[in-house]
């Protein structure tokens, strides 16, 4: 891993206002993300995870400390968010193929491109499907490709997979962690699940209660790639029993 | 397609029978209330001898550019006032009190202002339509989800990337919804430009017929009037099918 950050934080904090005053949400939070590192952050309802993804993406603006990258300007992002957030008019395929529109690639390169990613999320028969007619875990893939189709360099995925089957989950954990190695990004992934950080991350951080501050940051020293039955290692286990202690 | 227009069929043939009956049987003269029949005379006569689709076209002309000017300016004032609170607040006073006035009022001056030749009928025409398109265009760019523009944000998109494939076809369903409205409207708009003062049109046509108490010419142009409306209705209703699919 190289040793110059790609993204630091510096005693982020982030208030909104409201009825009765501010609502302060982040608080000094203070840590770096390295290139190609994935960070799983876990914290309770509420304790501004969304809000730290938002800040990053640069959709907010922090109210205190500073977000800086590596190269000065923001890198290219794909963002999952934690609803499908589909554009209802466009089928899945236009859905996915958004981000090359945006970014001017030309239509017979964008197509391909698209079609290419259908197959790995397995939506394959649905490319001209609107989203009104998808389940909410096959939206949720459609999103997952979007993110992906443009090959951004950062990561930021909002509970990506809350919303689908077990089985599907963990097929979609095997994917990610396969085109994260192969296509060496920078991933940021909001998750409730122990066992999903703990199979996914080399980081995680945990937050505590609004306003949220970094509880913990745990360094996930499990060998690679991480097969299912690695959850019944001990050292898996005390990883768990670590982090859901500090969740409380 | 021939079951589906069986019932449309079946009440034009009831209501012309009842008409025809009433007519034939009750004693009411000609001149007030004229037969289908004589109406259809009355019509064939006024299509050979070509005035009738002089006077057509002229307020055909009329209700098109107006509709057109009415719904370019309120697209566009819409978005603009859904785009800024304070625009909104300065200009809502002057709106809300151009909708208390009914149009018939400012008819007459407006056609001392700008001459009996099709320019009022325009104005007026585009002032009729104009309130409902800007109200829905409002409402419309408003329900934009805040969530698609984080999406737009997250890819550096430019404001022309977030105004055609986020704003457009998000508030499209609500903006043809007002057309509806509009369409409809802009015929009474061009009509009521044309009783004021005017040489030509339908309008005119119906002024005339009612001072020579050519009552079939009235009926006649009733007639147009009403297939003119129902044309730009259905036009609406395609417009929407070709770019609603996604609906329903
Ligand atoms: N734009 C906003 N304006 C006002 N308050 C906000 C805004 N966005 C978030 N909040 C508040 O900030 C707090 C943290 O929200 P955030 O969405 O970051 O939490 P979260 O950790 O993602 O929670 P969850 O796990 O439920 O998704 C919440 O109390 C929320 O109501
Ligand atoms: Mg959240």
């Amino acid at each position: 891993m190289s040793h110059t950050p790609i993204l630091s934080i510096r005693s982020l904090g982030a208030m909104f206002t409201n009825e009765n005053g501010g609502l302060r949400v982040l608080e000094d939070v203070t840590f770096d993300v390295h290139p190609r590192e994935f960070v799983c952050v876990l914290g309770p309802s509420g304790s501004g995870k969304t809000t730290l993804l938002r800040l990053v993406a640069g959709l907010l603006t922090p109210t205190t400390g500073q977000i800086t990258f590596a190269r000065k300007q923001q890198p290219r992002i794909g963002m999952v968010f934690q609803q499908a957030n589909l554009m209802a008019w466009r089928t899945v395929e236009q859905n996915i193929m958004l981000p090359l529109e945006v970014d001017g690639v030309g239509e017979r390169t964008a197509l391909e491109k698209t079609r290419e990613m259908i197959e790995l999320m397995g939506l394959q028969g649905f490319e001209d499907s609107y989203p009104r007619d998808l389940s909410g875990g096959m939206a949720q893939r459609v999103a997952i490709a979007r993110a992906l189709i443009h090959d951004p360099d950062l990561l930021l995925l909002d509970e990506p997979f809350a919303s689908l089957d077990a089985m599907t989950r963990e097929h979609m954990w095997n994917e990610l962690s396969r085109i994260w190695q192969a296509k060496q990004k920078t991933v940021i992934m909001v998750t409730h699940s122990i066992n999903e950080s703990l199979f996914l991350a080399d980081r995680v951080l945990v937050l505590t209660q609004r306003p949220g501050k970094i509880k913990m940051d745990v360094e996930v020293d499990l060998p690679r790639p991480r097969k299912d039955d690695i959850r019944y290692t001990p050292h898996f286990g005390k990883l768990a029993r670590k982090l859901r202690q500090a969740i409380e | 397609m021939i079951r589906r227009l069986t019932p449309i069929l079946l009440s034009a043939f009831a209501f012309l029978l009842g008409w025809h009956l009433l007519t034939r049987y009750s004693g009411i003269p000609n001149f007030i209330l004229p037969s289908p029949l004589s109406v259809w005379m009355r019509f064939l006569r006024a299509v050979s001898d070509g005035s009738l689709l002089r006077h057509t076209r002229v307020t055909l002309i009329e209700i098109l550019l107006g509709l057109f000017a009415g719904v370019l300016f309120a697209v566009v004032v819409g978005y603009l006032l859904a785009k800024s609170r304070s625009l909104e607040k300065a200009l809502s006073p002057y709106l809300i009190a151009s909708q208390a006035i009914p149009i018939i009022a400012i008819a007459p001056l407006l056609a001392i202002w700008l001459g009996p030749g099709i320019l009022s009928k325009v104005v007026i025409c585009a002032l009729i339509v104009f309130f409902p398109v800007l109200v829905n265009t409002i409402v419309g760019v408003r329900a934009v989800p805040t969530a698609l523009y984080d999406l737009m944000n997250s890819l550096h998109a430019t404001r022309a990337h977030i105004l055609w494939k986020v704003e457009v076809p998000a508030s499209l369903p609500v903006v043809l919804g007002g057309l509806r409205i509009g369409a409809t409207l802009s015929v009474i708009g061009a009509i009521v430009g044309e009783l004021v003062d005017a040489r030509e049109g339908l309008g005119y046509l119906l002024r005339v017929g009612d001072f020579q108490y050519d009552t079939p010419m009235v009926f006649v142009a009733v007639f147009i009037l009403i297939g003119l409306a129902l044309t730009l209705y259905g036009f609406v209703l395609l417009l929407e099918k070709r770019f609603l699919k996604w609906q329903k």
